[in-house]
């Protein structure tokens, strides 16, 4: 075997007293946490359209006993709870802008205002279920709605949920002023994945609380 | 995650370390190379476990009526075979190797994100223990088997948690092997050495970047089906519970959009390393790069649309069995260019016929037998006829063993030496080649014709008046030929690392960026950062006189 290696013992240049930098590659490169976030949106993508295709089609072959999406929504409260997660939206891409230009307090004060109406939504969502459970009696359990309606929207409520604390820990970290430069990219990536729960609230709306009713 | 610690340099010490601060370092790293060597650690392990319940199974499927394996524990042993071969032994070997490979071959110090990386592997292990703890539960096992069809599942038939044990450590391990997937694609993307183009990767970094896409997009369905699986055992839901208005139909269509891109998942990689293995032993250059390029994107593509064709016989319709057939024929068109492409680097090579390209001549060969399979199952009527017997078994078992497995110990035998710094014995492997190889083809052949003269999968003992005691006789002892193909590998993995020759940095005169560094690499892989300017990099190196950038 060792015949074959005779030739070629060293083949690249090495300098044994370069010290490796430990950083190398890792920290030089921004780009990689955007695509590594990127990947991951992906497949948090493909999780929701799974979600989401399970609800559409047992709204055609559900089961008729229990409430009925027609009987249960109230569109007032869902209609201010889209409200407030669209504006968050647009308050946390001014956030990312107040900050590019250097105003912290104006982006610190974005930023609040953007888990505020994040939590807004989870209360919102609190109180509908709420009303569901209790006026309604509709359970995961009572019928194909119950087991579709709760699993999908209670998975996106879920990630609001993720959404407010990653929220809150970049704005804690601001506060200790530990946030650097004018792109930090916790900031971007939050802001990332802060867009993508809405948008798909945005298709949740549309196949939940428009087209399922 | 920023920075990848670096582990302070021991000082020169007169005595080893306690084996408890080796094993701390071991538990604790974000080494790319350690944590490859432990998802393969974890895989033979899991090989091992899967091996045996397959061997428990042949020795009762020996002759008619036998009562060696009670009917319940030969459906968990099933259950347990496929899950773990496809979940922990397949998957974890396939990106542990490729783990080790990747950033050595891309010229990078490490993996994109060294912690997520420990997290993968680690979610990946305890995922697999926690199907593995069923056995302790009451009602032991889940007897479902590996695709789990509804309402089987569901509480009314499966009573003990064991099916909840192997949902969760399903979840739990897709996780990691999502996360692993992010891993790559970044990596790839992003810390390729100076002069490394995307055009310009080592063949398995481009394989193994299209199958972290295709991990990415089907993972998370199958997370989302076990999640529904589990809303409806322990909340009450009713997604897959047909007395209360769910869909056995939806189960089967989740399962496999992720089930079938998951086949490919496990032999891609193994295509990768076949692309590497093949022109270092032929010396010649990889024959049709961008064909084979264009080709593995391809079967990405294609394959995340053939899913359905695991289930015409569940009464689709006549348009959707068509296009499933169609799809399906349509993936074999770029497996058949990869193949044609191999070939074409053999031919006319120089061969060194050295353990890694028996393996990848053994892939070549049976490979192709377990695809021409396929092509047969894909035509809806013919599926209709041998669906669920023995002839589908036989399949699989030929892709999986032919192709994945073919592949993996090609890949150990050609890295051993990198990953160890020493040779493995090619007198063991050439042993464990031929036993390999002549009871894999004992096993597996016989099945075609039991299943073909209409014997189920799944069943566990026949009457004997059925034709097909001959074929399962053959198969097992096709089987109890293999099995010592194994001990033999094993044997050799561990014997090697004291009494294997020295292998030297570069043993089989390869052109692959990872036989530019030591064997076994230093933690940091490179001193000084490589720059390449061809797809050969060590070759450039070696003839300086006729570089092949001058022809790219």
């Amino acid at each position: 075997m060792t015949d074959a290696a005779a030739p070629h013992e060293k083949v690249m240049p090495e300098s044994e007293a370069a010290p490796p930098d430990p950083t190398l590659g890792i920290e030089a490169r921004p780009e990689l946490h955007k695509v590594g976030m990127i990947c991951f949106l992906v497949s948090e993508a493909s999780f929701f359209s799974t979600l989401i295709m399970a609800y559409v089609i047992f709204l055609r072959h559900g089961s008729e006993t229990g409430p009925t999406p027609a009987q249960v929504f109230t569109l007032p409260l869902v209609l201010v709870n889209t409200a407030a997660l669209i504006l968050s939206s647009f308050t946390v891409h001014f956030a990312e802008k107040a900050l590019h230009a250097g105003k912290t307090a104006a982006f610190r004060l974005l930023w609040l205002a953007t888990i505020v109406l994040g939590t807004g939504f989870l209360v919102g969502t609190m109180y509908e279920w709420n009303e569901l459970i209790h006026t309604h009696g509709l359970t995961i359990g009572v019928n194909m709605f119950g087991s579709t309606y709760y699993t999908l929207v209670g998975f996106h409520a879920f990630h609001v949920t993720i959404g407010v604390i990653s929220l809150a820990a970049v704005l804690l970290v601001s506060l200790r002023g530990e946030l650097r430069g004018a792109h930090p990219m916790p900031v971007t990536l939050v802001g990332w994945y802060w867009h993508f729960v809405d948008v798909v609230w945005v298709f949740v709306f549309l196949v939940v609380y428009v087209v399922g009713r | 995650m920023a920075t990848a610690e670096i582990e302070p340099t021991p000082a020169p010490a007169a005595s080893p370390p306690p084996w408890t601060a080796t094993l701390h370092e071991w538990l604790v790293t974000v080494d790319h190379k350690k944590i490859g060597v432990l998802y393969v650690l974890m895989a033979v392990v899991f090989l091992f476990l899967g091996g045996a319940a397959a061997i428990a199974m042949r020795l009762q499927l020996w002759a008619p009526g036998l009562t060696l394996v009670p009917p319940i524990t030969f459906n968990q042993f099933f259950t347990l075979h496929g899950t773990t071969m496809v979940f922990f032994v397949g998957m974890p070997i396939l990106i542990g190797i490729a783990n080790y490979a990747v950033p050595l071959q891309i010229g990078a110090r490490d993996m994109a994100f060294p912690r997520m990386n420990a997290f993968g592997f680690w979610t990946t292990f305890f995922g697999a223990l926690l199907v593995y703890f069923s056995f302790l539960v009451p009602g032991g096992p889940p007897a479902i088997g590996w695709f789990a069809y509804a309402p089987l599942t569901e509480n009314s038939f499966a009573r003990g948690p064991g099916v909840d044990c192997w949902a969760l450590g399903l979840i739990v391990s897709g996780i990691g092997t999502t996360t692993g997937g992010i891993n790559f694609i970044a990596t790839i993307l992003c810390m390729r050495c100076p002069g490394m183009t995307l055009r310009k990767v080592p063949f398995f970094v481009w394989v193994m970047f299209w199958t972290s896409i295709q991990i990415v997009v089907v993972m998370p369905p199958l997370t989302a089906a076990l999640t529904m699986l589990e809303f409806d055992r322990q909340l009450g839901a009713h997604f897959f519970d047909t007395q209360a208005g769910g869909s056995a139909y939806l189960w089967q269509h989740l399962f496999w959009f992720f089930g079938h891109p998951e086949v490919y998942i496990l032999v891609l990689p193994a295509f990768g390393m076949i692309s590497e293995v093949v022109p270092v032993f032929s010396r010649k250059v990889l024959f049709g790069y961008e064909f084979m390029a264009a080709a593995t994107a391809a079967i990405v593509f294609i394959s995340l649309g053939v899913w359905a064709h695991h289930m015409f016989s569940v009464g689709m319709s006549r348009t959707l069995d068509l296009f499933f057939v169609a799809a399906t024929m349509l993936v074999s068109v770029p497996t058949g260019i990869k193949l044609f492409n191999w070939l074409a680097t053999v031919y006319g090579g120089k061969l060194v016929l050295k353990s890694p390209m028996l393996f990848a001549l053994g892939f070549l060969s049976m490979f192709v037998i377990g695809g021409l399979t396929g092509v047969i199952l894909a035509c809806a009527p013919i599926d209709f006829q041998v669906t669920d017997t023995y002839f589908v078994v036989a399949h699989f078992h030929w892709v999986l063993i032919g192709g994945t497995l073919f592949g993996v110990f090609s890949a150990i035998h050609y890295w051993y030496p990198k990953v160890t710094g020493r040779m493995l014995s090619e007198r063991l492997a050439k042993w464990q080649f031929w036993l390999f190889l002549i009871g894999f083809i004992v096993t597996f052949a016989p099945m075609h014709f039991a299943g073909i003269l209409g014997m189920p999968r799944r069943i566990y003992t026949y009457g004997s008046d059925r034709p097909w005691e001959i074929w399962n006789q053959i198969a097992t002892i096709g089987a109890l030929i293999q099995a010592p193909s194994y001990l033999i590998f094993g044997y050799n993995l561990v014997v090697s690392l004291w009494k294997g020759d020295v292998a030297g940095d570069d043993p089989w005169d390869a052109w692959t960026l990872e036989w530019a560094t030591t064997s076994p690499p230093p933690p940091y892989n490179f001193a000084v950062v490589p720059v390449v300017k061809s797809r050969r990099p060590l070759w450039d190196a070696k003839h300086p006189d006729d570089p092949d950038w001058k022809y790219e």
